[in-house]
């Protein structure tokens, strides 16, 4: 029988497989799993890996809803593994795929190379025309609450590409640069220490910038952490119509706590270390 | 920034059509219960009534008008529409290219049409 | 790393379809597409047609005669159900794509209440704006012609 008194329950998992060096496309396979109330479908899949199937292979990390690791495609909706119970989805069962619009490398794994690309060209770092925070990286910035909660939401941003799995647009135009993408630049946009509106202006109002949404609203949808891209990105859009038509005046950056900007190094500060990754223009 | 600016413009031309497209519709399908611009009565579209807006130097102007800020408005949206099925830059300047023409082409047609129609 | 051969997993133009598990907003996109393009090619044929009156009355109420056939005429009310919804939906989109109606930024606290619920009730009002048109727009279409 399938269900005892605890609850617990059989549950057929359909897991989305694919090997690049023996199989042309992916295919399903079906797994019987002894599912208990409470078990998340990371938990399934170890299950799976340790007593069924050891060649099943996805990305994991924390395991509990804050690395953006187990993004997959769950009873076809785009989430994470470790933060959604089996039995919450379903009582019978359980599709689980890879995140869509990505490249799959391997089973459950997509490949987010392209979408941390996207991220890193919208420069989401804190830009000063007035002086190199590296300079004096102890040195604090003035913040009011209503001047952080402008960003925070935007902040919780995981980078787990469930929101580019679930936006149309990306469906069929890999140029996109996506919701993530563009909710981190309107997240450096609306941060008072940043000063680098007018350079990302190029990218979030470009060609494959905010225009290319229409407010599906899905990427909020789908979002684990309540990050709402779809809110960031439409008021991003406010933001570049009133800077072309000029109607707002943006304000200036905050200043900082401690001494005045710098044009050198203080005596003592170090250097900062190089580079880990190759830095293009 | 170029593709937010013509974003801003296509918003800005929805919303001109919201009320000269609105006004059109009023005319044309509210022309038994109100008869908005309709001094002879009846249908809309019967001769008289059309001829006697066309008379009007303000009908054909807005007229005009609005047949720019539809084709602009459609044309670009249907330029996002195409653009966002993934196409190559060739192809998209190819688009661009037909969709400008085309709706050049149209526009002078249809205001040649109005200025004509007031010229009669 | 060696080149490794990886499945494109891109929705293709499903993805703009989708099915069953999709939110409102998403289906309202959809439409407001499908609606869109097709009041562009109406709008083609529409400037074709209605500059026949600047060559007079003859040549006006020719054509009227012709797109008057009872298939066309109801495919004219089409035309105007398809304008009505783009239009409301239209205004809807403005506010929200300008920020007007996405509310503002603030602590996400689970379960989370995104953009979306706060726009809602703009797209209830839209909606019934829509459908107030419709049927006042179909009894003069209907009846009283």
């Amino acid at each position: 029988m399938d269900t005892d008194s605890k609850g617990t329950k059989d549950i057929l998992f359909v897991v989305r497989r694919y090997n690049p060096e023996t199989d042309g496309a992916p295919y399903n396979q079906e797994y019987t799993v002894l599912v208990e109330p409470g078990m998340t479908v990371l938990d399934g899949l170890h299950q799976i890996k340790n007593t069924q199937d050891a060649t099943l292979v996805w990305r994991f990390s924390c395991r509990m809803g804050v690395c953006g690791s187990c993004g997959m495609l769950i009873n076809g909706k785009p989430t994470l593994a470790c933060n959604t119970q089996i039995l919450h989805v379903t009582d019978r069962v359980l599709t689980v795929g890879p995140l869509p619009n990505f490249e799959i490398i391997k089973d459950l794994i997509p490949d987010l190379q392209p979408m941390f690309a996207k991220h890193i060209s919208g420069r989401p770092h804190i830009h000063r025309d007035d002086w190199d925070p590296r300079a004096a990286p102890a040195d604090e910035y003035y913040q009011t609450p209503e001047e952080l909660i402008r960003f925070l939401q935007f902040s919780y941003c995981i980078k787990c590409g469930s929101c580019m799995a679930a936006c149309p647009t990306l469906a069929r135009d890999k140029s996109y640069l996506g919701p993530m993408p563009l909710a981190q630049v309107h997240r450096y946009n609306v941060d008072t220490r940043d000063g680098g509106f007018n350079e990302r202006k190029k990218i979030a109002g470009g060609s494959a910038g905010v225009a290319r949404c229409h407010y599906a609203g899905e990427c909020s949808n789908v979002c684990p952490k309540g990050v709402d891209p779809a809110r960031a990105i439409q008021l991003m859009k406010r933001d570049l119509v009133f800077s072309y038509l000029r109607l707002k005046k943006r304000k200036g950056v905050c200043g900082t706590i401690g001494p005045a900007p710098h044009a050198k190094r203080r005596e003592g500060v170090p250097d900062p270390p190089p580079y880990t990754i190759e830095q293009k223009g | 920034m170029r593709e937010a600016q013509f974003w801003t413009w296509h918003v800005l031309a929805g919303v001109v059509i919201l009320v000269l497209g609105g006004l059109h519709m009023i005319t044309m399908h509210l022309d038994g219960l109100w008869g908005l611009f309709s001094p002879f009565g009846g249908s809309a579209i019967a001769w008289d009534n059309v001829a006697e807006r066309s008379r009007q130097i303000i009908f054909p102007i807005l007229y005009i008008l609005l047949l720019g800020v539809a084709l602009f408005h459609g044309f670009y949206g249907l330029r996002n529409i195409l653009f966002e099925l993934g196409c190559g830059k060739g192809v998209r300047s190819l688009i661009n290219f037909v969709l400008v023409a085309g709706g050049l082409v149209l526009f002078a047609y249809g205001s040649w049409a109005a200025i004509a129609a007031h010229a009669v | 790393m060696a080149e490794q051969k990886k499945f494109d997993n891109h929705l293709g133009l499903k993805g703009w379809w989708g099915g069953g598990r999709w939110g409102l907003e998403r289906y309202m996109y959809t439409l407001h597409r499908l609606t869109g393009v097709s009041l562009v090619a109406y709008l083609v044929l529409h400037v074709l047609v209605t500059s026949s009156r600047a060559f007079g009355k003859g040549a006006w109420e020719k054509l009227m005669a012709t797109v008057g056939v009872p298939v066309l005429h109801a495919g004219e009310f089409l035309v105007l159900l398809t304008f009505i919804f783009h239009a409301c939906n239209g205004i809807r989109l403005v506010l929200v794509e300008l920020g007007f109606a996405v509310g503002r930024a603030e602590e996400p606290v689970y379960p989370y209440r995104t953009s979306l619920n706060k726009q809602r009730p703009l797209l209830i009002v839209v909606m019934v704006l829509a459908a107030v048109l419709v049927a006042v727009s179909g009894y003069d279409f209907w009846s009283l012609h």
